[in-house]
């Protein structure tokens, strides 16, 4: 019999579990966490054979290393780098076939934060609410990888794609976010709106999975204090008392009390989950569709 | 009601009470039930509801402003009993502040009935309401780095329960052993925004 698992060898800064999340249980405060970079995520299934949303790997910066028990397909796209297999370079961005035993590892990000490796059959650990994803604010679902953990792969369902290498769009040398004003602009001075969809603010280094942190002049406020707490959303630009911009990404809170000033549009939100630390930053204003 | 568009597919619901909030949420639950709205998350808050992830979020924007703010819902659900004893680290703090024995802190609580109005902070963490806004307590002065799971605790109008040990500022007045949150559970959190909820102090506690 074929024992459907891997071992991770080298579990990297941060290496998480990550499929299409848990929402829809915001209202018991379960954030809906889930593949930062998703349409990273989606190609890699794609490449392997898997329906979208099945569970990958989300790498942080330096990568990872895993020795597959049995034969399997893998694919790693996302941020660029290097990828071997027992040391032989192998391709990234493209199906390859990891034989049971061998060395897969997929090395630090040349640009881009986070890259995505996906398993034919995928990564088979034990759902939690409906979704395999590491939430790193409320701690549901698998802890963080380890050197040693032994992650079970699930059975291929599919045929992998015939296709030899898939474009991906580069990092960017510079972050635009597509931003709609509100629902909490009104409790900025008129010179804060206008700075913050003016300036250049830039990644700070304290960003994490629940939120990409902003470095840059500081937001005045029209009115001091806090909101009572309120729903959030994915995207939302919530701004703490410092002034400086922080955007909500998958981990983020269900709930909150400092004002969201605008609310970045999903479709840029891949973007900023590969943003490296010193990124400049935009905010640019457009009309709601 | 005032609505506020929030992004692309989302509307914040505002009002301006708890008892409207909580009213509001019951009959978004209701239209979503029945069909008539299609929302992927239904968020009640200390003022406000949520609404992510609709279709036609302008039309509905339009149509909500112009309806009328139902009437609080009959509480027909049963009450969770929450065992607890009273014999939380701050509960002395809170008799002072209330200006009352400590043993009255713990007999008002327990005779009160409590309704979760939202949840938050945590998996199955809920905001309870219902002590008279008389009894409002500040936050500690200084968070403590680590509050035990099962901790009674208040904070300004709230009740709360600590599904697990974390960080918190809140009054700690009791301890349960009830669990709040197991996600091998049907349904995983005890607390859901519309349970009501009773404290039943322990014998000999």
């Amino acid at each position: 019999m074929t024992d459907r698992a891997l071992a991770v060898v080298r579990a990297g800064a941060l290496t998480t579990v990550q499929d299409a999340g848990r929402p829809g249980h915001a209202h018991l405060g379960v954030p809906r966490s889930g593949a930062l970079d998703r349409p990273a995520a989606d190609l890699v299934n794609r490449l392997v054979g898997n329906p979208p949303g099945t569970a990958v790997l989300e790498t942080t910066l330096n990568g990872c290393a895993v020795r597959p028990r049995s034969t399997v397909t893998v694919a790693v796209a996302g941020a660029p780098c290097r990828v071997t297999v027992d040391g032989r370079p192998a391709a990234w961005g493209a199906p390859v076939r990891v034989p049971a035993g061998s060395l897969l590892d997929i090395g630090p990000a040349e640009s881009g934060v986070r890259a995505y490796v996906g398993f034919a059959g995928g990564i088979a650990v034990e759902p939690v609410l409906g979704s395999r994803s590491t939430d790193l604010l409320s701690g549901l679902g698998p802890p963080p990888l380890a050197d040693g953990t032994v992650l079970p792969l699930g059975r291929p369902v599919g045929v992998h794609a015939r296709v030899d290498v898939v474009p991906q769009p580069a990092p960017p040398a510079e972050l635009v976010l597509r931003v709609t004003l509100g629902p909490r602009d009104g409790w900025f001075t008129p010179q804060a709106v206008r700075t913050f969809v003016s300036s250049a603010f830039r990644v700070s280094s304290a960003s994490n999975r629940i939120g990409l942190r902003t470095e840059g002049p500081a937001l005045e406020r029209a009115r001091p204090g806090e909101l009572p707490s309120e729903g959030m959303v994915l995207g939302a630009v919530q701004v703490p008392p410092d002034g400086r911009p922080v955007v909500f990404l998958a981990d983020h809170p269900t709930t909150g009390g400092y004002p969201v000033i605008a609310v970045v549009r999903t479709a840029d939100l891949s973007a900023a989950a590969q943003a490296v630390p010193g990124t400049p930053v935009r905010f640019v204003s457009v009309r709601r569709r | 009601m005032k609505v506020l568009s929030v992004g692309e597919d989302a509307l914040l619901v505002e009002v301006s009470s708890d008892d409207e909030a909580q009213a509001l949420h019951a009959e978004l639950l209701r239209r979503r039930a029945e069909g008539s709205l299609s929302a992927r998350e239904i968020v009640p808050a200390a003022r406000t509801v949520l609404l992510d992830g609709l279709d036609s979020p302008a039309g509905l924007a339009a149509e909500l402003t112009a309806a009328k703010l139902p009437s609080a819902p009959q509480r027909a659900r049963a009450v969770v009993e929450i065992p607890v004893r009273y014999d939380g680290p701050d509960l002395g703090d809170v008799a002072t502040h209330w200006g009352v024995p400590k043993s009255e802190v713990a007999r008002i609580h327990a005779t009160t009935e409590f309704r979760v109005a939202f949840c938050g902070f945590a998996p199955g963490f809920g905001y309870l309401t219902g002590l008279p806004p008389r009894w409002d307590v500040p936050r500690r002065a200084t968070p403590r780095t680590a509050v035990p799971a099962g901790s009674v605790a208040l904070a300004g109008p709230y009740t709360g329960v600590y599904p697990r040990s974390s960080p918190g500022g809140w009054q700690l007045i009791g301890t349960t052993d009830i669990v709040l949150w197991d996600h091998a559970r049907v349904p995983a959190a005890l607390l859901a925004p519309g349970t009501r909820v009773r404290f039943v102090p322990e014998a000999g506690s």
